[in-house]
């Protein structure tokens, strides 16, 4: 499960909150300001209501094509152990998508809608799942990084302002930390193996490291909405204080495993208590957001090509559904 | 940036097939599990499934992949009636000055037990 703070682009919504009155977006504060749950049929401000669709969907999305990178592994998964595994682990993935959607409906937008969005490339998904998985190091690194930083994401998100997806959220979280336990086993046992696997290890790591921070999405300075998002509650906690939680708790980990993390800025600052480390290479990100990453075009083809073979059996089974209701009711 | 973005015909081809597929959508149905018996049914969330039957697999993948259910219910949405927030007050304001109706209403003289 993946959220990323992408979604920061604000989008004009001038028009239709000139019809909310002041005293209708004050009570709803209120509400939000008591800790009380939004639920999808109370009366909302429509940015709110958009913000939520935005970040519900491509958390959704996410989940479904973070399935790509992992899926590319399960013919070849080293053991029937690692293969069984693997499959239940991008099920989970699938499961997520389904969850989010769901209450990603709840708001009134279609099912269709939101899949329409990122098959015509309308709406994203998280960057990090346009890099490829060279060997099965990485299927471990996603797992251990990716899946570590989305916990750090999600773990606030159980307690966002929009009942649904906090519900979808914990769900979501009682699995995650199987992900990406399943991951730092897979590094684990390549940590004690042969010296190519512990290089192959080290590969991963030094490709994974940077584009797991980027998943945190801007640095605060740079993220236009999040304050409103922590104003509804949407967000706990900004991007930058996620993604130093992530560093400090994977720092250890990574010492652990005998792996260097690729940052020579790195280093543990004894008065705060939390490491530093070096800049973001922000245009790599902007970049592969845009579409120029290693695999988004890759990515982006399967998925169309998934939903469009899948077309025939989503008609004959609504076919078949139509024919059965109709014998029942003719019987 | 858009250098990922289908071609014009790739996006009209999938808006027709996306307005097409609305009217297809396979109907919504919501999903209620009973975690174990004794526990009464509970709301998990909702999915998309063509008839009764494939609801049921959907919902049995989809919400108990680690066995959270005993018994589940599916229900169409559609059929689902339900009371309406924006009338919350006024709809269950007959239960709000009933303050009788709550044992901490009456008065226990001191020294009478077990009441």
């Amino acid at each position: 499960m993946y959220t990323q703070g992408l979604d920061q682009k604000g989008q004009s919504n001038e028009k239709r909150s000139a019809l909310e009155s002041a005293a209708d977006l004050e009570a709803f504060q209120k509400r939000i300001d008591a800790e009380e749950k939004i639920e999808a049929k109370d009366w909302m401000p429509e940015a709110y209501r958009r913000t939520l669709v935005r970040q519900i969907s491509q958390h959704a999305h996410s989940e479904i094509i973070g399935m790509q990178p992992e899926g590319n592994w399960l013919t070849r998964a080293p053991t029937l152990k690692r293969k069984a595994i693997l499959l239940a682990k991008v099920q989970d993935e699938a499961g997520h998508g389904l969850y989010l959607y769901s209450a990603g409906e709840t708001l009134g937008t279609s099912r269709d809608e939101m899949v329409g969005d990122l098959l015509t490339g309308k709406a994203k998904y998280s960057s990090i799942f346009n890099y490829p998985t060279l060997t099965w190091a990485d299927i471990g690194a996603i797992g251990w990084l990716v899946d570590g930083a989305a916990i750090m994401n999600q773990i606030p998100l159980c307690r966002c302002s929009f009942g649904p997806y906090a519900r979808a959220m914990v769900r979501v979280c009682k699995e995650e930390s199987f992900h990406q336990r399943q991951g730092f086993d897979i590094m684990y046992e390549l940590s004690r193996g042969t010296e190519a696997q512990k290089a192959m290890l080290q590969d991963a790591m030094n490709r994974w490291w940077w584009p797991s921070l980027m998943m945190f999405g801007p640095n605060d300075s740079d993220s236009r909405h999040s304050a409103q998002s922590m104003a509804w509650k949407i967000k706990r906690f900004s991007n930058d204080e996620l993604r130093q939680k992530f560093i400090d708790a994977t720092v250890p980990q990574a010492d652990f495993l005998g792996l260097q993390i690729p940052d020579d800025d790195l280093e543990f600052d004894k008065k705060t208590g939390h490491y530093r480390f070096g800049e973001i290479d922000w245009s790599e990100f902007i970049s592969v957001i845009a579409g120029n990453g290693p695999c988004n075009k890759q990515r982006m083809a399967r998925r169309r090509k998934a939903h469009d073979d899948g077309a025939w059996v989503r008609e004959a089974a609504l076919a078949y559904g139509e024919k059965q209701a109709e014998r029942r009711s003719a019987a | 940036m858009v250098k990922n973005r289908p071609s014009v015909g790739a996006l009209l081809d999938s808006a027709t097939r996306g307005t097409e597929m609305n009217s297809k959508e396979w109907p919504l149905y919501e999903v209620f599990i009973r975690s174990k018996s004794g526990l009464s049914h509970r709301h998990a969330g909702s999915l998309h499934a063509a008839d009764d039957q494939m609801a049921l697999d959907h919902a049995r993948d989809t919400y108990t992949r680690r066995s959270e259910g005993v018994s589940l219910w599916v229900v169409r949405s559609s059929e689902i009636v339900a009371s309406d927030p924006a009338e919350t007050a006024a709809f269950f304001e007959p239960a709000e000055d009933k303050i009788y109706r709550h044992p901490t209403f009456y008065e226990i003289p001191d020294g009478v037990e077990n009441l």
